[in-house]
Parts: C-alpha cells; structure tokens; sequence
C-alpha cells in the first residue's frame, strides 16, 4: 500500500518525513503541504514535526558530507516540480551509500537536486543586480518575483551591501518579506504588500536612472535577443526602467508616503546564528503604505531602443 | 542645465566604452560606510541595456568637453555636439543615491580631456576622493587615466578607484598617428606601466603590513577599436596576448567601430559595425585567458583573420585531427580544455565525476557537455557515440549548424557516373 506523507511545510517537517519513513520501514509515494492538499486514493500519513528528529536527520547528512547539508537547505528552497520527492531520492542514497555519492553528478538521485539548485543559485545571482529599492522615508523598499524562494539567499549580500540602512524586500511569489533594520534581519510571511506612490526626490532619481538607461545602449548595435537572453522577461516586471510612466509621477504633495518602521523587538538579535529555515515571529505589515492606483503588472513597457 | 540633461550627454557620451566590470575586487562592508564590492568575485550585472550590453557601473564621462581631435571620436573638439561638465558634488550624489537603489554596482569615470590632461585628472580625483571621503562610498570604482597626465596623479587616482583602465584605442602606431594626433603610443604605455608597477609594490607592501594602502586592487583593463583601420586579427590578437604578459592587464576589451563620423580616413558612415568580429575576438580572448591557447595557435600567416562560420575553438580543432578524438575517462584537464563543445564548468565536473565512475556519452549532457559540438571529437570508453558517422566536411557542416546562423549551402558538383 503507497502512502502519501503530509507534512506542515517547513524544511524540518520534511526532515521528519524522511524520519519517519524510515521507522514505517516504506517510501512515501508523494508529499503534500499545506495549501496542495488534494483528495486523494492512496492512504495519508500526518507527520508531526519533532525538531529533535530533524536534528537528528541533518546530522546524518552533515557526517557524510557537508556539501550535502548544504545541497539539501537549499534544495528545499528550489521550485523544482516534486521538490520534496527529489531531496528524498537524494537523501536516501547518500545515507545509504555515504559522501561518494556526491561525484556522480549524473545519477538519477543526485542530477535533478543538482539541476534544481543551479537553478536556484542562477536566480538568487540574477537578482542581486536585478532587485530595485525605492526610498520611503529613509527606508529602502524593494519587491521581486522570484520562482525560488531566494530571500534567504539574497539575504546576506542586501544586508552586508546596506549594513547602515533600513530596508525592506518583498517576494511577491511566496508572499513573505525580508526586513533588516540596524545589523538586526528577519525573513516572515506577509501577505499583502504594496509600494506607495513616491515622493519627488524618489520619483526623480526614477526618472533619471531610465534616462541612463535609455541613454546607454548604442542604436547601430541594437539587439533584443541577446538582451532577452541574459535578463528574461519575468524579471522586468519589478525592475524601474521597464515601468508604465506614472510610475515616475510623485505623489501629490501632503499625501507623501508614510512608511511604518518594523519594530525591533520582531527582529533577531543574533542574525548569525539564526537558522536559515526558521519561521520568524511576524513583523508588523507596513501598513502605512498607501496602495498606488494600479499594482505594477508584469509586463513590460517596452523601453526606447536607443537615445 | 539640469542634472537630466547633463546626465543624458555625459552617458551618450561615454557608451562606447566597452568596459562594464565589476570583478577582481573583495572588499566587505563597513560600518558608517555605504557599500561593498563582496559580489565582485563574479561580477554583477544590474541590468542590460537594449543592445544586449550589461550594465554593472553608473558610466559617465566627468565632461565630454575635449581638446583632442580624435577622428573616430564622437566628443573629439571638431564635432559639433552639446557640451557639459559635472560638478564633482553632483556625480558624487549621483552615484550613491543610484547605488543606494541598486541600480549600479559603482562608477566608472572617464573623462573627455578638459582644458589639460592634468587639469581633467584633477577634476576627476576630486570627484572619487569626495565618494570615499564625506560619502562614505565603499562600493566599486573604475576610473580611466587619461594619457599624458603627470605620474602623480595617475598614483592618487589608483588608490582610490578599484580598477584603472589606459585606453590603447587603436591596434597599431600608425593607426593612432592618422587618427589620433594628439596620443602617441607612449602617452599610452607609460601610465600602463605605472599603474602595474605600482600594483605589484602595493601587493608586496601588503604582504608586509596589513593596511598598507591598496593600489587599484582589481588591477587594470584597456580597450581597443575594431574595424576602423585595417588592422588584422593576427596582429589585434597577438597585441592582446602582449598585453596580458606585459603589463599583466586583467582584461583587454574590444570595441566594434560605430562609424559616427564622416571622414575620409575612416569608413563610411553606412559600414555595419563588425559584430561579428568583435565577437569572435572576445572567444579568442576568453581562449587566451582560460583555455590555454596562445595566439600563434589561433592565428597564422596562412589565416590572419578568424574565420567567421565557426568559432575559435572549433576552427583550431578542424586544423588539428591529430590531436583527437580524446578520451573522456583519461583525458588530463588541459586536453579537454581544448573539445569544442566542453568548457571550463564542464572540464572541472568531468573531472569530479569520473572519480565516481566511467562516463559516458548520456552522462556527458547532464554535466553541461555541448553534444553538438563535442561529439566529433571524443571518446567515451574508445568508443564513439553510437550511429555518428562523418568525415571532415561533415564535421565542418555540423559545427556550423551548431552555431545557429547557418549561411546559404553553397552549391555541391554532384558525380554522375
């Protein structure tokens, strides 16, 4: 009889999967999560998470490679279809065949986390350049859509970069957020967030970067294709200098945008050792910032090819 | 004139530089400091402008006024164009609040030469030392030395900007004398010579205490034009070799001549800019810098310019069948190197995983091996991939179908009898 295991989602819940399938002495046929619940033939199995089974999991990885443990955090961040299946193979076969199992890049059980990670890790560096701050009140505000999760990821460079700011970056897909405020982070979920109309100063620094941006490519040697390539569309959604006009338009005066800081108390004392998969305790939402009149769809606006 | 209209000149202006880096620098973050250059080992691109370039660094000239009369030049002092000059404050300003925004991954700052080489050097240093200074700017700076100026302020300006950069401009001497009068060769190659000398003392002094001040840590690049004489490939990359070995630069760049002026020395104004060979340029380069392949490789008297069907790699493997096929499982890193359709990513994971176990020709895709082109050159286990059978005009046809632009067939004389 195939069972299904279901699990609350977090990186250690899957851990626990793996644990548990183990002690069932089976393999689990799929794995289900919170919102993908659907009615399903086969028999279901809850799994509840204990943290000292997962420890106990990620230690056994750990001993056999550190390469690994590394290889499963971040496949769990990955949008790999049957993400959890993949890690599972993967896990299996280096508890049964020890670090070795590393070199053979091709093998059914390693090749797809290695596809998916690369994946990942494309994304997460795409994005470094990619991601757009705006200023509200002396915060930098900021939002993507990425397919992986990449906050965790992209964490470490934005709060290094801008060690002296406040800012705030917002994962449309995930729907969570990534806050860092004075050597201080945290990543939590939140589920509506939307950019306020900017000030004058912002909107004018808007304006003048599309300025650049227009200004530097060389018409004679105009070729989209190559720019498709090395930037894909999904990403111009976000990104200033592909925006719709009345996003360089500044609110009107008086209702300048107010931005409710995060308070500290939500955010982690000790970022280092903060665990990369830990749920952190929800900030409060900025809720002061107004809503502009439209969400900033994902296409694109079609730049000027050339000055 | 408002900031927008000086912002639109000065970056219309300084387009056609080719360098767009923000490698060879790691420098953490600060506190009380805005920035660092961590993501630097790879590169950051933060966006691509219409013509497929990446765009790392915020790259404006400090003014594009010139005294200079450089033929091929859009700014040189004959041509009729709107002038403009950034006051140090303003780019300063500029610069951080795009960096705050990540947009930019720093400045690059050229210059056109105003009044005196010294004078616009002057300007420009003011410029970078009120960044480092009261902005507090840690994040990566390129700045071009401008030919001709006095050593001491080439010195100044190395230590605050991450990567220095000497334009060659032109591939040969007499190139530079018919159209750029004003440089000479040596105006060129000193400042070049300078700026490695004193990276190597700063790296020494380095070693010896550890805040000695660091002399443009990511090194030095230069950029030549393509197209606009008639130099031939042989030679441009022979001189790129050069340049790596002598001056130790970290990247030579290539321009394709946009013709942007009438002149009867230049080509004319309708000639595409050579794309193509600019192209096939930067794969010999890339062959120079990682593969090692020397230049006499690449290029003979027989065959000075680069063929423009197939690329550098896969022309130099189509003259050497001796060397081939080579065996996947054995093969030493240097030699695999040399498959078309294998590269520095796929050399090193072949390597990895064929302690794991013999490869074959399925697995060899999974690791990143291009298959369309390295299947007429190896062998997995003796043996090659199955149904593949070819000769040398085969091959050729093959790779030129792999580089996707596939010129008309010419006409074949069919045997009767």
């Amino acid at each position: 009889m195939e069972t299904i295991y279901r699990y609350d989602g977090s990186f250690e819940g899957f851990l626990c999967c793996v644990f548990d399938s183990y002690v069932y002495r089976e393999v689990p046929a799929a794995f289900q999560s919170g919102e993908d619940i659907a009615p399903t033939l086969f028999e279901v199995r809850w799994i509840e998470t204990d943290p000292s089974h997962a420890r106990r999991v990620l230690a056994g990885i750990e001993k056999r490679s550190a390469y690994a443990r590394e290889l499963v955090e971040k496949g769990f961040l990955t949008c790999a279809d049957d993400r959890e299946g993949i890690l599972y193979r993967f896990i299996r076969a280096l508890l049964a065949e020890g670090g070795a199992l590393l070199c053979r890049l091709s093998d059914e059980a390693v090749h797809p986390l290695l596809k998916a990670v690369r994946h990942l890790e494309g994304e997460v560096h795409l994005l470094k350049g990619f991601v757009r701050f705006s200023e509200f009140s002396g915060v930098l505000v900021g939002e993507i859509q990425p397919k992986n999760r990449v906050l965790p990821l992209l964490r470490g460079h934005f709060c290094s970069r801008f060690y002296n700011e406040s800012l705030i970056l917002y994962d449309r897909t995930h729907r969570e957020a990534l806050f860092y405020r004075e050597g201080k982070w945290c990543i939590s979920p939140l589920d509506h967030f939307e950019m306020a109309r900017p000030e004058e100063r912002e909107a004018q620094f808007r304006r003048l970067w599309k300025r650049f941006y227009d200004t530097i490519a060389i018409r004679e040697r105009y070729n989209p294709k190559c720019r498709r390539t090395q930037m894909p569309m999904r990403y111009w959604g976000t990104m200033t200098e592909f925006q719709k006009e009345d996003y360089f338009v500044p609110a009107e005066k008086g209702a300048a945008a107010q931005l409710n800081a995060v308070p500290p108390s939500s955010l982690n004392a000790n970022p280092v050792k903060q665990n990369l998969f830990a749920a952190a305790p929800a900030p409060g939402a900025p809720a002061g910032i107004p809503a502009p009149e439209k969400p900033r769809g994902s296409a694109p606006s079609g730049p000027g090819s050339a000055p | 004139m408002d900031l927008m209209d000086k912002l639109t000149i000065l970056a219309d202006a300084a387009k056609y530089d080719a360098a767009c880096t923000s490698s060879g620098a790691k420098r953490g973050s600060r506190k009380g400091y805005i920035g660092n250059t961590s993501s630097a080992v790879a590169g950051c691109c933060h966006t691509f402008s219409a013509d497929g370039r990446c765009v790392t660094l915020l790259k404006v000239l400090m003014t594009n006024c010139c005294v200079y009369d450089c033929q091929y030049c859009v700014n040189r002092c004959s041509n009729d164009t709107r002038r403009a000059v950034f006051t140090p404050e303003e780019l300063a300003e500029l610069t951080i609040q795009f960096y705050r925004r990540n947009y930019i991954e720093g400045l690059f700052l050229s210059s056109g030469v105003l009044r005196s080489p010294d004078y616009t050097m002057e300007r420009m240093i003011r410029c970078l030392e009120l960044l480092r200074g009261p902005c507090r700017f840690n994040g990566y700076i390129h700045a071009k030395a401008i030919p001709g100026s006095s050593p001491e302020l080439v010195e100044r300006l190395g230590l605050l900007a991450d990567r220095l950069s000497v334009n060659i401009e032109l591939p040969s001497e007499r190139g530079l004398q018919t159209l750029a009068p004003n440089k000479t060769r040596q105006s060129i190659l000193r400042p070049m010579g300078q700026i490695r000398d004193r990276s190597e003392e700063s790296r020494e002094a380095l070693v010896k205490y550890r805040h000695a001040p660091k002399f443009a840590p990511a090194g030095q690049s230069t950029q030549m034009i393509v197209g606009a004489t008639a130099d031939t490939d042989r030679h441009i990359l022979h001189l790129t070799q050069g340049l790596y070995r002598k001056y130790r630069l970290k990247r030579v760049f290539f321009s394709a001549y946009v013709p942007v002026v009438e002149n009867s020395l230049l080509p004319s104004l309708d000639t595409k800019p050579p794309l193509l060979r600019e192209h096939r340029l930067y794969q010999a380069d890339w062959l120079l810098r990682f593969y090692g392949f020397q230049a006499e490789e690449l290029l003979d008297d027989d065959n000075p310019n680069f063929n423009p069907l197939v690329d550098p790699k896969c022309n130099w493997a189509l003259r050497h069948p001796e060397f081939f096929p080579v065996e996947v499982n054995r093969a030493p890193y240097e030699t695999l190197l040399r498959v078309p359709g294998i590269g520095v990513t796929s050399a090193r994971r072949i390597l990895y995983a064929r302690r794991g176990g013999t490869l074959y020709h399925e697995d060899l895709r999974k690791l990143g091996v291009v298959m369309k082109r390295a299947q007429y050159f190896i062998t997995c286990k003796g043996k090659i991939i199955d149904n593949l059978h070819f000769s040398q005009d085969s091959v050729l046809r093959g790779l030129i179908a792999a580089e996707g632009r596939l010129p008309a067939p010419e006409m074949e004389q069919l045997s009767l009898f």
